[in-house]
């Protein structure tokens, strides 16, 4: 029994630490938004092995669903995101790992391996251990931590109002934008019509055209 | 679980996931990738307060509960951010974060 769940966390470990790190390295960043999706599952998976189920299921709902969501309607409403041709990386990134690794191998990884945690024994095999679940959970929200709950609720919709006012453009002062749909059309009839010739500016009136044809 | 997996074992995965996410939050040009590497950050994090949870007082809800309010506060910080790329895009026409350095002297 134990052996299976030691195989369980090491393949649920690895597949978290193999989906981060593809998350920070891939080049198309909707690829990277999918290799999130697949992180936050891992640790949703993980939250179930430590037996918290109601934090796996809201894991499952609140980032899978909506959060990758949102990063997803967010890379589709910006342009410039297959990468190709275009860095992804910062040009200091070699000191920005230098400094993650090091603080993992000299700070992190030996103080959590040396520390003396004290945990407290488990119980015996057989006599099942009480464990908060959603019951005890849903009594706390309505008693010990109402306040923080509806603190939270105003925070929701603050945050929501702010959003709009933030993203919020008056339609007269909108322009013309490509959606990623309508930009890799254009790129397929461009290579259809002349697949040697070097991209024409388009007529459409966007502002980057030129900038991001030189780029590429 | 708690016999067969040590506490400083999932510590560790939390930590490694957090240096990772660190990279991603300090490395990409792309400021949606950015948000992504934080996310990561969020996850390391609550991956601790569940496995302290679990490990020394399984009995009481307050790690849980602290975990259900970051995933509460990191939804809002999302929801938000996104707002903020979408207008700098809307703004500056790119989302890549050096080419916004209006303050450079």
């Amino acid at each position: 029994m134990e052996v299976v769940v030691q195989i369980t966390f090491g393949v649920i470990a690895v597949f978290i630490l193999v989906a981060a790190a593809m998350v920070v390295s891939v080049r198309n960043v909707i690829h990277a938004a999918l290799w999130l999706i697949a992180c936050f599952f891992g640790v949703g998976a993980l939250y179930m092995l430590l037996e918290a189920e109601f934090l796996a299921v809201v894991q499952v709902l609140i980032y899978v669903g909506a959060v990758s969501v949102l990063i997803l309607f967010a890379i589709m409403l910006t342009r410039q995101i297959t990468g190709e041709g275009v860095r992804q990386l910062t040009n200091r990134w070699p000191v920005v790992l230098a400094i993650a690794t090091l603080l993992f191998a000299t700070v992190l990884a030996p103080t959590l391996i040396n520390q003396q945690w004290n945990v407290p024994p488990a119980p015996p095999l057989g006599t099942p251990e009480p464990i908060a679940g959603p019951a005890e959970l849903g009594r706390g929200f309505v008693n010990e931590f109402l306040i923080q709950f509806q603190v939270v609720g105003v925070l929701l919709t603050v945050a929501l109002i702010g959003a709009i006012v933030i993203a919020y453009e008056e339609r007269a002062r909108r322009r013309k934008v490509l959606t990623l749909a309508e930009e890799l059309e254009l790129k397929r009839l461009r290579e259809q019509t002349s697949p040697t010739v070097p991209a024409p500016v388009e007529a459409e009136p966007v502002v980057q055209e030129s900038r991001s044809a030189s780029e590429r | 679980m708690l016999n067969a997996v040590p506490l400083p074992a999932v510590l560790t995965l939390a930590a490694a996931l957090f240096c990772i996410g660190l990279f991603g939050a300090l490395s990409r040009r792309n400021l949606i990738g950015v948000l992504m590497g934080v996310e990561l950050m969020l996850n390391a994090v609550n991956i601790n307060l569940v496995a302290f949870w679990r490990y020394f007082e399984a009995r009481y809800i307050t790690g849980q509960t602290f975990a259900i309010f970051i995933i509460a506060v990191a939804a809002a910080e999302a929801a938000v951010g996104l707002a903020m790329v979408i207008a700098v895009y809307r703004h500056y026409v790119t989302v890549q974060a050096d080419e916004i350095d209006r303050l450079r002297g």
